[in-house]
């Protein structure tokens, strides 16, 4: 790629999603850029870039934007995690949240593998009858391959037991395709994790893991400022192990679980 | 050193998973058939077990019978490891005692994804 073509790339990235890209990662750029430009009809990711210069579509924009959002490819990923979830957590939400549903928020759900890895996890778990499951990516594409709930050999093989993948998949002349039961419980939306989104309103759990190293600084302030803005009372946000958020405390033997303060006056 | 039976009829899978389990820090034997596997298995009972379906001689759902009904045989960990790729299969596999299953191809995190899940890793 081209030095003018790298920096809009960056800059359009920044501006309309947050996200900090790292210029000299010209292979991140490239391996996510040739397949817009091969899919919007453009032989080079060059001319692809030059539209998207002069045009000034929107759509072309977001396709650019859209594609360099990171993105999880990988059910039930960090295994202990989920563990805590079903074992610890969720019960104790649950618990809370006797009197309405449950209320669960993938936020960058990609496609699809956390919140049906969450799905699949509380179908396990007769206690669990009330739940909502909503999930939520940037990338329009990513969503549209979650919601048809269909996966390759290799996708269904990453972190999904042979037990689950009897149970809760069918094999079809296109791949593995997850059962009606499960992918009918999850909602979709596409939302932008800086933008204002009182709209969706509260949730007993979020779940928005390892996002937060791939902003900028302002863009982090937003993204925990709105995540944080999206949790019930006493409600639970799940980060990636590293990450922290500014205001929500975090036990050193739950890694990654943020409690919104409400838990505390609860349990006291 | 925890060991791992390859039983597959393919000297080339074999390499390529010996490679993989090696890396992953597992002693490796190998076998060709179900009946060297069960020889292998009646000497030194292995940890885990990879094991191909389509063999000669002894296939790997047959071996697996054996085994499981075998005094001592309930405790390797047996991941099965074929083309085959129909759930049907991998539902047969996994209620004659498989653990876990991988369908072919496979690469580095597969194995040690599902020998995680196996309570092998």
């Amino acid at each position: 790629m081209i030095g003018r073509d790298i920096e809009l790339a960056v800059k359009l990235c920044g501006e309309r999603a947050g996200m900090n890209v790292d210029p000299e990662k010209h292979y991140l750029l490239e391996n996510r850029l040739a397949p817009v430009a091969r899919r919007e009809g453009f032989s080079s990711i060059e001319e692809l870039m030059s539209a998207v210069r002069n045009r000034g579509e929107e759509r072309l924009t977001w396709a650019v934007v859209e594609a360099m959002w990171p993105a999880e490819t990988s059910f039930f990923r960090d295994p202990a995690t989920f563990e805590l979830m079903a074992s610890d957590v969720l019960p104790k939400l649950a618990r809370r949240a006797e009197k309405g549903p449950l209320r669960i928020w993938s936020a960058i759900c990609g496609a699809g593998q956390e919140v049906y890895s969450l799905a699949m996890l509380l179908s396990e778990q007769t206690s669990f009858s009330t739940t909502e499951l909503f999930a939520s990516d940037l990338c329009e594409r990513r969503l549209e391959k979650a919601q048809s709930g269909l996966y390759s050999q290799f996708e269904v093989q990453r972190g999904l037991s042979a037990h689950r993948l009897v149970r809760h998949f069918e094999s079809t002349e296109e791949g593995f395709s997850l059962s009606p039961r499960i992918r009918q419980t999850v909602r979709w939306r596409r939302v932008n994790l800086i933008e204002d989104i009182t709209r969706l309103g509260q949730f007993d759990l979020v779940v928005c893991r390892n996002l937060s190293a791939h902003l900028t600084e302002a863009a982090r302030g937003r993204l925990f400022a709105n995540l944080t803005g999206a949790l019930a009372p006493g409600g639970c946000l799940v980060l990636g192990a590293g990450e922290a958020a500014p205001g929500l405390s975090c036990a050193a033997e739950r890694p990654g679980f943020h409690f919104h303060p409400g838990a505390q006056r609860a349990a006291a | 050193m925890k060991i791992c039976l390859v039983v597959d009829d393919s000297r080339v899978i074999r390499k390529v998973a010996r490679r993989i389990l090696e890396d992953l820090g597992f002693e490796v034997a190998e076998a060709g058939d179900g009946i060297e596997a069960l020889a292998w298995c009646r000497t030194v009972t292995p940890h885990v077990i990879l094991l191909d379906w389509n063999m000669p001689n002894m296939n790997g759902l047959e071996f697996l019978k054996v085994l499981r009904a075998d005094a001592g045989g309930e405790s390797p960990r047996v991941i099965f490891c074929s083309v085959e790729n129909d759930l049907d299969r991998v539902r047969e596999a996994l209620a004659a005692g498989a653990d876990e299953y991988i369908m072919k191809p496979f690469d580095g995190d597969i194995v040690a994804s599902k020998l995680t899940m196996a309570g092998a890793l």
